[in-house]
């Protein structure tokens, strides 16, 4: 390639093409990072007690102004849930982006591997026979076997992949098998199961936002501040990926080792997600096509707007899940399929190109 | 001693041997050399040799003085670039994103002014600054060869290896690619290998010329003494003629043997 022919006239123009579609992909995500700023403090609002939107806001920056009540409302009961659904929100999208970068396959979701049904086998265990994985929890045991189970469920499958190769096709293929075996022994339980159980167990399964507590949501965040840093320094690897396995691995990349490692990650935030706020598989799947087709699939865009995508449906999902009818909390996994599918279509309509065909 | 040296090269899988003993003269810098052989001759494995991608014991790849197999994996191929034949994707990505990729070659998260201008100058210099906002599920086959192509030469490498770097182009554009290769080549002064299916392109453009068959080097030197070399007609299965062209080049005619 010659280095003295160029038309620097050209080249300067295709640079600041470039540029700008950075810049434009850096404001969006800015955009969408207000938006959720905005969700939050709606979230907030939303429900019996009135609160306003601008004194909220001045509550949640300075909690010295606030009334007792409005400090209870809104630090106490509200906040929690709200920022639990936004950092819930990003694991899961944060996750489902990279589990379809790592499998090449636009239908994975944090839970492709069976995650999600082993959490609930998990959390199951834990209702129906009162077993507790890991003895001494207190009453937060469901919570833990539902995790351990999800974590145990990983080891495995990393296990096989090890044995037997690390191809995308062996990878979705055993979490098809964990995710029959998981269904089975779940509905083993339920059919020995109670009247009251059973219905504690659809409840689980069906999700909520209404058991956080500020150590859930700090435990929650220091899980994604560890898993995240690590997808951010593989971003140009994970973006190769994207080009085909020989071509990332002809630009240095491990493909093995960062499929493992990936790996780990998404299930260490898919687990923990799923073991606080039950089986809410939408986000992972939906967050990341939604992020593909605004800012593309270049890691560096395309991370960040994963997990914004993720926590601004279930920020949305809770505010809904409150509005619908007053009074009355909906199960959040019920709703996130309501609100996010139609803003997915009409993205899906309005595309220039299918980039999965 | 400058250039690239290969010695002793084996490789299998499992029990299946795919090369065999290879070795081959010092490539000299600023040279291209045209790597030519029936299919599954290993061409391929030969190349991924070369750049570390398969592991191959006891081998020695010698470039520029240094000895490959003492660098990691990473370094080696940023000293070796090595571009693989086939290239499937259909991300959300465009022909500036994929050749940003390779300009990074994996280091840290920021793209600076100067990766900015010199992808920018590798997709004009590369003739296809008009694709560079496409999105690379939309490309023709050639199109997306043309963009591996220009992957390869934004890096600056101590040795290319480009994997039949025409196959799915139309003639105007092998000669351009092929042309481009070389010239590239030359001004980085650096080692150049082609694995070519098209005997004249391989006489065209080629320095040098090294035949591969069944996983070993048949024959190497100048194109007309290796296209002359009754080898190249065994391996093949055909007849092979000679004859000088219009333009005093060599021309190479097969014949159904």
């Amino acid at each position: 390639m010659s280095d003295q022919t160029l038309q620097p006239s050209v080249a300067d123009a295709l640079a600041i093409g470039y540029r700008k579609r950075n810049l434009k992909r850096f404001l969006l995500v800015c955009v969408a990072a207000t938006v959720l700023f905005c969700t939050v403090v709606i979230d907030v609002i939303t429900g019996p007690a009135d609160l306003s939107f601008l004194r909220t806001i001045h509550v949640i920056f300075d909690p010295s102004v606030a009334s007792s009540k409005e400090s209870v409302i809104i630090w106490d009961l509200r906040l929690p849930v709200a920022l639990l659904a936004v950092v819930v929100g990003a694991m899961l999208g944060a996750a489902g982006a990279e589990m379809q970068t790592i499998l090449n396959n636009p239908l994975a979701d944090p839970f492709t591997l069976g995650l999600s049904s082993a959490a609930s086998f998990g959390a199951a265990l834990a209702i129906v026979l009162g077993w507790s994985v890991i003895p001494g929890v207190g009453s937060l045991f469901v919570t833990v076997n539902a995790f351990i189970v999800a974590m145990g469920t990983s080891l495995t499958l990393f296990a096989f992949t090890r044995l037997r190769g690390v191809s995308p096709e062996a990878m979705i293929l055993v979490g098809i098998a964990m995710l029959f075996t998981f269904n089975a022994l779940l509905s083993f339980l339920q059919y020995g199961a109670s009247e009251i159980q059973l219905a504690q167990l659809v409840f689980w399964q069906m999700g909520s936002l209404a058991r956080a507590t500020w150590p859930k949501v700090g435990i929650c965040l220091v899980v994604l501040l560890i898993v995240l840093p690590y997808f951010v320094r593989k971003t140009w690897a994970l973006t190769a990926l994207r080009m085909g396995e020989e071509k990332a691995a002809a630009l240095g990349v491990n493909v093995s080792f960062l499929r493992l490692t990936v790996l780990a990650g998404v299930s260490l935030l898919a687990a923990v997600a799923v073991s606080f706020v039950g089986a809410i598989a939408f986000v992972g799947l939906v967050g990341p096509h939604i992020a593909r087709m605004i800012v593309g699939e270049d890691q560096r865009g395309f991370l960040p707007f994963s997990a914004l995508a993720g926590a601004l449906i279930l920020s949305g999902t809770s505010i809904a899940s409150k509005a619908i009818t007053p009074g009355i909390v909906y199960p959040i996994g019920m709703i996130t399929s309501l609100i996010g599918i139609p803003f997915f279509i009409v993205l899906i309509m309005g595309q220039r190109k299918r980039h999965w065909q | 001693m400058s250039g690239l040296t290969v010695k002793n090269l084996n490789f299998s899988y499992g029990s299946h041997h795919i090369l065999k003993d290879v070795a081959f003269d010092t490539l000299q810098k600023g040279q291209l050399t045209a790597l030519i052989g029936p299919n599954a001759a290993g061409k391929s494995t030969l190349f991924k040799c070369i750049a570390g991608l398969n592991t191959s014991r006891d081998s020695s790849v010698t470039l520029n003085d240094t000895d490959l197999s003492t660098l990691s994996g990473q370094e080696r191929l940023r000293r070796v670039c090595f571009m693989p034949q086939f290239f499937a994707a259909n991300a959300a990505l465009t022909v500036f994103d994929v050749v940003m990729m390779a300009q990074k070659q994996l280091r840290g998260w920021r793209v600076s002014d100067d990766d900015t201008k010199a992808v920018a100058r590798a997709l004009d210099a590369g003739g296809i600054g008009h694709l560079a906002e496409a999105y690379v599920g939309e490309l023709s086959g050639g199109q997306a060869q043309m963009v591996s192509v220009v992957q390869a030469l934004v890096r600056q490498s101590e040795a290319y290896l480009f994997d039949e770097p025409t196959s799915a182009l139309d003639l105007r554009h092998q000669l351009q690619v092929l042309s481009r290769i070389r010239e590239a080549i030359k001004n980085r002064d650096a080692i150049g290998m082609v694995a070519l299916h098209d005997l004249n392109l391989a006489a065209h453009f080629a320095d040098h010329l090294i035949l591969i068959g069944k996983g070993e080097i048949l024959a190497q030197g100048r194109p007309d003494e290796v296209l002359r070399d009754p080898k190249i007609a065994e391996i093949y299965g055909v007849d092979i003629e000679l004859s000088t062209g219009p333009r005093e080049d060599l021309l190479v005619h097969a014949y159904a043997s």
